[in-house]
């Protein structure tokens, strides 16, 4: 059974409240309504169960978060999937600044566009890889400092004068992959990193999220398969270890 | 290879007459300063690596190995030192940044030994804490700005708190920057004594959460290691913005630190640098910093205080006053003199101010906008003993931290290589062979005795002012006088001068 929030009027603290007593009573799917800019729904919340937002949520919606998995018709705003653990996010429109920072495991898809610094400081350990898809373009500081997990960029929809990513695209990144769909301008690159062949490995994982991204937002897979990749990793795991004099 | 200007800074000296040739001098330095020539059946020295951290002095069993300043004199010259000058020597061998452990060595004035404690006489009893009861609870966390009580229940929420049996704490910490026999001393301490100690930016070992209701957490801009398990383990949350001993820059612990434990306390993979930039990227102004405190208070159900740490720098007065009204539970401000287990030698020497101008500043600024009730304050940076415990107290702050002093108390030696990963002491290392020297059980006991200690101090002194508990010297500056401080430094401190 499913149960129903109306997030009409209240403040994130009093709507929050509300979510984690039907997460705590056992729900298996919420749908909260009305949701109106409440920001941190969803922050730190542990669990298998399913949020369903109509209407847009506020900044670091799923910060922290802990299994749950959460369907947005719509866009969110900043700081989406922050300091994320595990679980699942799938946004059906755009996302504001650094979604998915510093994020450690789960998966974040975006059907549009993300802000600056999207997927910085993300981080892997052992079989937890964090996955950032987004279907759209991002901004400036795509995956910077990024130390693990995988970000992957389709950029459809986009005009003929946008680019894909950003500047400094993976500055000062030292772990994890990033895939970007078609061309990007060597120029967009920071120096910490540099664009490798694909293998077979990459199409395998490529596809993999990627036919879930198509589930999600009713793409064609067909686009997406008939594209080349472009897979951008770091030079080495220590950017910034001969910066200093040995003892 | 070019000639290597690079001389020794130590002579180590062997009287052969008492060396019992044990070698344990040999096994112990990790520094590789001395060799046994077996053939010969004598002692070699590597001066130009010794550090000056006295361990094969002090494990000596016939105390037969002297430490020396090597005597290598430079032409006296008040401006070029020999300090800068062996600078620029690295420097143009390296083409690196100047590295440093520890708070900075430097010469600048020290406040706290120009203020002087006040006593009773004749006109208001002094009191004796060996037979009179003498508070030093404190309490850490926000208050509300009055309070309603209807029946006999209080009206306002509560905010959570951090109750200290005195007011010290054991400052933010690592586990990658210092050892878990280190850390795990210290929990074990703050266990034992009432109080807390922090994680620092390393998240927490599975071995350290038996100590959550003494921890604190910290939460800094690599996140390392933070998850909900994690906020919620501790008794308290700490952003940190800044620090002390670098304030404005981020760290690095290098990919040599990142072994087995680390990498899985941190999160992060084998040997990969943890790199934790300068800023928070999610932090541009006062308002996301807001943000910030209110997403990890949602994440713990508002039972946790959510402190933010940052370096005394300038305008600390107007950035502590933001943090308050940011809805931060406590503030720590860390002085300039505030340790590290690495910092760019030029920024921990040269950027920041002291911690007893900035609290002062803080202090003062709080309480003109009315706001000093309602958050606390918390400082850093340099106390070296319970008489800077009572100035800073009675110069407006709630409670300190102390990171080189407690970490003396384990056995460091203060020699400021903290970050070659070498420490004989098994305090700044992570290596296997040399952390086992440190005993997290008498680890603890030292610095658990450190506190005691310094609390039979504080008492003695508070007793000596005629005041009996710790909040009636809380900001209390006429109990405070300068001596040798000039009007504006005076002005500042809000003392007055000695005599007046």
């Amino acid at each position: 059974m499913a149960v129903s929030i109306n997030y009409k009027g209240l403040n994130f603290r009093q709507a929050g409240e509300l979510l984690k007593k039907a997460a705590a009573d056992g729900e298996k799917q919420i749908n909260l309504f009305n949701v109106n800019g409440q920001r941190y729904i969803a922050a730190g919340l542990k669990g298998n169960f399913f949020i369903n937002i109509h209407g847009t949520p506020g900044n670091d919606l799923a910060a922290y978060m802990d299994g749950p998995e959460i369907f947005v018709m719509g866009n969110a705003q900043d700081g989406c999937c922050n300091t994320m653990n595990s679980g699942r996010v799938i946004i059906n429109g755009s996302v504001g600044d650094i979604a998915g920072y510093a994020m450690r495991g789960g998966e974040l898809f975006i059907k549009g566009n993300a802000g600056y610094r999207t997927g910085i400081h993300m981080k892997e350990y052992g079989d937890t890889v964090p996955v950032l898809v987004i279907g759209g373009r991002t901004g400036d500081f795509l995956g910077e400092y990024m130390a693990g997990g995988i970000i992957i960029v389709l950029g459809l929809g986009m005009e003929p004068c946008d680019e894909i990513v950003g500047n400094f695209c993976g500055t000062g990144m030292h772990g994890g992959v990033m895939y970007i769909r078609g061309k990007i301008n060597p120029h967009k690159l920071g120096k910490e990193v540099k664009s490798v062949e694909m293998e077979e490995k990459d199409y395998i994982l490529l596809e993999k999220y990627l036919k879930q991204f198509c589930a999600y937002f009713n793409e064609s897979l067909h686009i997406i398969e008939e594209s080349s990749f472009q897979k951008i990793v770091p030079f080495n795991k220590r950017p910034y270890g001969n910066l200093y004099t040995p003892h | 290879m070019a000639l290597s200007f690079k001389m020794p800074e130590f002579l180590i000296k062997r009287q052969v007459e008492t060396c019992s040739k044990c070698l344990l001098c040999v096994k112990q330095c990790a520094n590789k300063v001395h060799y046994y020539d077996e053939k010969n059946d004598s002692f070699l020295t590597a001066d130009e690596n010794c550090v000056g951290c006295h361990r094969c002095a002090v494990i000596c069993p016939t105390r037969s190995i002297y430490i020396l300043k090597y005597p290598l004199e430079f032409r006296r010259n008040a401006y070029w030192t020999e300090e800068t000058i062996k600078q620029i020597y690295k420097q143009a061998e390296s083409g690196g940044i100047l590295l440093a452990g520890t708070g900075t060595d430097r010469d600048y004035p020290i406040y706290w030994d120009k203020i002087l404690i006040n006593a009773s006489q004749v006109t208001n009893p002094s009191i004796d804490p060996l037979r009179e009861p003498m508070e030093l609870k404190t309490f850490l966390g926000r208050r509300p700005k009055a309070i309603t009580v209807e029946g006999k229940e209080i009206k306002e929420e509560i905010p959570p708190k951090l109750e200290l049996e005195v007011p010290i704490m054991f400052a933010a910490m690592s586990f990658g920057a210092i050892s878990l026999n280190a850390v795990k001393s210290l929990a074990k301490a703050a266990q034992k004594k009432g109080t807390y100690y922090n994680t620092g930016e390393g998240g927490l070992h599975r071995d350290l959460y038996q100590y959550g209701s003494n921890t604190t957490v910290q939460v800094a801009s690599g996140r390392f290691g933070v998850h909900p398990d994690y906020l919620n383990a501790g008794a308290a949350i700490e952003i940190k913005i800044g620090q002390g001993a670098k304030p404005g820059i981020g760290g690095h612990l290098p990919g040599e630190k990142v072994g087995e434990e680390v990498s899985k306390t941190r999160m992060i993979p084998l040997g990969s640098d943890a790199i934790s930039p300068a800023p928070h990227h999610d932090i541009y102004s006062i308002e996301d910093l807001r943000q910030l405190i209110f997403s990890l208070k949602e994440a713990t159900d508002y039972k946790k205080p959510v402190g933010v740490k940052i370096a005394a720098v300038h305008n600390i007065a107007a950035i502590a006053s933001g943090i308050a009204r940011a809805g931060a539970d406590f503030i720590v401000i860390d002085g300039f003199r505030g340790g590290t287990g690495a910092a760019p030698q030029r920024t921990r020497d040269n950027v920041g101010i002291p911690i007893e101008l900035a609290l002062a500043a803080v202090d003062s600024r709080l309480r003109d906008e009315s706001i000093r009730n309602e958050v606390s304050l918390v400082v850093s940076g340099g106390i070296r003993n319970s008489a800077d415990v009572i100035k800073a107290i009675a110069l407006g702050a709630d409670a300190v931290y102390i990171g080189t002093a407690a970490l003396i108390a384990l056995g460091c030696h203060m020699c400021q290589k903290c970050y070659t990963g070498k420490c004989n002491w098994g305090i700044a290392t992570q290596d296997p062979q040399l952390t086992k020297r440190l005993d997290p059980e008498i680890g603890a006991q030292r610095a658990a005795n450190l506190i005691k200690a310094w609390k039979h101090e504080i008492k003695d002194m508070l007793g000596g002012m005629g005041i009996n508990a710790i909040e009636s010297l809380r900001g209390n500056r006429l109990m405070l006088r300068g001596i040798g401080l000039t009007d504006t430094e005076l002005k500042i401190l809000g003392i007055k001068a000695a005599g007046e």
